[in-house]
């Protein structure tokens, strides 16, 4: 039997997604002035791609089963924007630690901060992305995992919710692996997990009534001292080298241009 | 305050540019890659208009009250300009529809009718189409000659109806019909509801067209088809009134075409404008395309012209003003505008234009339907006209 509306699923599962906002992968990336950042003024800025598959993955699994979804970020005034956006995809509260002195110190500390607030919320679920397109560091979800104490599993491209537990299938070098683990847990997420909806336009009116909190590092208890800075410091950025020009193979006709053309890749490129 | 497109940006709602930021996205993620294999096949692929219905693209101008999203007609033109700047199909699905499908209901409908259809509409579970035109009567709608005879506790319909959009996916159908052959067009005809189950009514095949070939039209046969009493748009109260009922619904229908004109306008010239930044990379000199280049002022003159127009417009309709005047004007401007620049755009093109199935081909062909349907650029012109005249007479 369907339980009728407002009615609560037997498995309810609370789930917390921890969603970074991060500039668009089509950007003009710019090293700023001070050279070891960059230029933010004219980036557009979009929910990580690897946060969307873990907003899409956490919805599919409350459609299922029943629960709630809550999105949960460090960011600025800016990244209530990608809350909103997950919030219209279905997302049901969102919640934005918003303070200076959690920014710029690094995954750990970010990820101290993360688990704090995960802490607040009921949850049997957290799930993150693999690592943000922006810094590409692979260490927050983990790392909240860790200070959670809770089991993590990584590159998830598949899951399965059985009775208290989850069945996790992980991508490993020319292969995957299929691993189980009691709830609560941590899992980030691989490309092909799933395929993220749009927010819908109705989804985004209602988005706007949805409870979204700002909360700052005094609401976890934590000061800003307690926060070591970042691990490692950026001394310099450059731009990629710009690729040069291509070239083009001369020849009498086309057989003796095709037969360049394979020498070249043979033994210079040494791609055939 | 000037009418750009950035600036009609900042006087909509911060929510409506969130919506109108996911209708982009889906345009060129989902419909523009495809554009051409549904120019091909004329069909649009069924996932897609699942993906449609899940964004609540058929609830455009829907009010919320029955589920749709209540959009301003600024709103909703802004949307619309967004997706014929793809294969023009795509909007004709959703707007005709959303749009002189239903928009009779909404208008002029009971309660009871716009609870019954208007939620399904908008959530795409049911197309609705409008048919008026007949083999007899295109702009001269008041022509129409299918009857409706009340018989016991139901009407019967005989007759036949053509070019009617979306008849091959619609539920429903807003019919238009002589209920009194002594009254004419006021007083004697009536605006009915015709479900596609409908005992007596028949959906012929699809024309062939020269253009919008994913948007199907198709002629209706009624022969003796039975339709409850109730479903005459407004209930017993409005028999006779029907033509009025659709008048307003083609005026409302005018400024979204004008909206469709500018939206592909736009894209050829995105286009052109593409094909000589190429031709300059490529090293030609300026002075060599001194004539493409003065082709690109001239569109963009043009289309920021019409752009005004139809903003203006659409603003001066959503408070509340009386804009039939304002709104052929800007059919004629707006669609003849979009034909062209779809001209200029295969003289500069050339023989890489003229190529079958060359985006720019495609543009020419489509945007040509767009000054017949709804009202011929003729029909505006009769309209303005008259109006002028009456208002000069009214003035002395
Ligand atoms: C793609 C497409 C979709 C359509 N979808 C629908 C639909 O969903 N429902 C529906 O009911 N109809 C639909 N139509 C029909 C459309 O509304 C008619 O084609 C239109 O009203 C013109 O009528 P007609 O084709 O009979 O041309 P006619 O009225 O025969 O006109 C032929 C020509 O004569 C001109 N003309 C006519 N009268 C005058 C006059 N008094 N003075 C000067 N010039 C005049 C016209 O402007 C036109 O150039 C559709 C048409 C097209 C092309």
């Amino acid at each position: 039997m369907l339980p009728g509306p407002g009615a609560r699923k037997e498995k309810n599962v609370d789930i917390v997604v921890l969603l970074k906002q991060v500039p668009a992968t089509e950007s003009l990336i710019q090293v700023a002035d001070d050279g070891v950042s960059i230029k933010t003024e004219e980036l557009k800025w979009v929910i990580n791609p690897y946060d969307e598959f873990a907003v899409e993955e956490a919805l599919r699994i409350r459609e299922a089963q029943g629960g709630s979804v809550t999105v949960l970020s460090v960011g600025t005034d800016k990244a209530v924007e990608a809350i909103r956006t997950a919030l219209a995809m279905g997302a049901d509260t969102g919640v934005l630690v918003n303070d200076p002195a959690a920014l710029g110190k690094g995954a750990l500390a970010t990820a101290r901060v993360l688990a704090a607030a995960v802490k607040q919320i009921p949850f049997d679920l957290v799930i993150a992305g693999q690592r943000a397109v922006d810094a590409d560091q692979f260490q927050v979800g983990p790392a909240v995992a860790e200070y959670l104490r809770i089991p993590n599993v990584s590159m998830v491209i598949k899951t399965e919710l059985l009775d208290g537990s989850i069945r996790c299938h992980r991508t490993i070098e020319g292969g995957t692996v299929v691993v189980e683990s009691p709830l609560p847990m941590l899992f980030t997420t691989q490309r092909g997990l799933n395929e993220p909806r749009y927010a819908s336009l109705p989804g985004i009116m209602k988005a706007k009534k949805k409870p979204l909190e700002t909360k700052t590092l005094a609401d976890f208890g934590l000061d800003a001292g307690a926060l070591e800075g970042p691990t490692a410091r950026i001394r310099a950025l450059s731009p990629p080298a710009e690729r040069g020009g291509g070239r083009i193979i001369e020849g009498e006709s086309a057989a003796e241009k095709a037969a360049a053309l394979v020498k070249a890749l043979h033994e210079e490129a040494k791609v055939i | 305050m000037g009418l750009g497109r950035d600036e009609m940006d900042k006087s909509v709602s911060e929510d409506f540019l969130r919506l109108k930021q996911q209708v982009v996205q889906f345009i060129e993620q989902d419909l523009e890659p495809v554009h051409l294999q549904v120019e091909e096949s004329a069909e649009i692929p069924e996932h897609l208009v699942d993906k449609m219905r899940r964004l609540g693209l058929f609830g455009l101008s829907i009010p919320r009250d029955y589920g749709g999203l209540g959009l301003t007609t600024l709103e909703e033109i802004l949307i619309y300009e967004e997706i014929t700047k793809t294969n023009a199909c795509f909007r004709s699905r959703i707007g005709t529809s959303n749009g002189i499908g239903s928009m009779g209901i909404l208008y002029d409908g009971t309660e009871e009718q716009k609870r019954r259809y208007l939620p399904r509409v908008a959530s795409g579970e049911w197309t609705a189409a409008f048919a008026l035109t007949e083999p007899d009567a295109g702009s001269d709608a008041a022509n129409i000659s299918t009857q409706a005879v009340l018989d016991g506790d139901s009407w019967v319909l005989n007759g036949t109806k053509q070019f009617i959009t979306n008849a091959d996916t619609a539920q429903f159908f807003t019919t238009i019909a002589v209920t009194d052959e002594t009254k004419g067009a006021s007083g004697g005809v009536t605006a009915f509801i015709v479900e596609r189950d409908a005992p007596g009514f028949v959906v012929g095949p699809a024309d062939v067209k020269m253009g919008l070939k994913g948007s199907h039209t198709h002629e209706l046969v009624f022969k003796d088809c039975r339709v409850p009493a109730e479903n005459v748009i407004g209930g017993m109260a409005r028999v006779g009134q029907g033509f009025k009922t659709a008048m307003r619904v083609l005026d409302k229908g005018r400024l979204s075409m004008g909206a469709c004109a500018v939206g592909a306008a736009q894209k050829v010239l995105d286009l052109c404008v593409e094909r000589v930044q190429r031709e300059l990379a490529s090293g030609m000199a300026k002075a060599d395309l001194q004539a493409e280049m003065f082709a690109l002022a001239d569109m963009a003159t043009q289309l920021y012209a019409a752009r005004q127009m139809l903003y203006s417009t659409a603003i001066k309709k959503d408070e509340g003003r009386n804009v039939t005047q304002e709104a052929s004007m800007t059919k004629i401007f707006c669609t003849e505008m979009a034909s062209r620049i779809a001209g200029l755009a295969m003289d500069s093109f050339g023989e890489e234009g003229i190529l079958t199935r060359s985006r720019i081909e495609i543009f020419l062909r489509d945007v040509r339907l767009y000054r017949i349907y709804e009202g011929t650029s003729e029909i505006q012109r009769i309209i303005v006209s008259r109006n002028l005249l009456k208002n000069s007479r009214s003035r002395a």
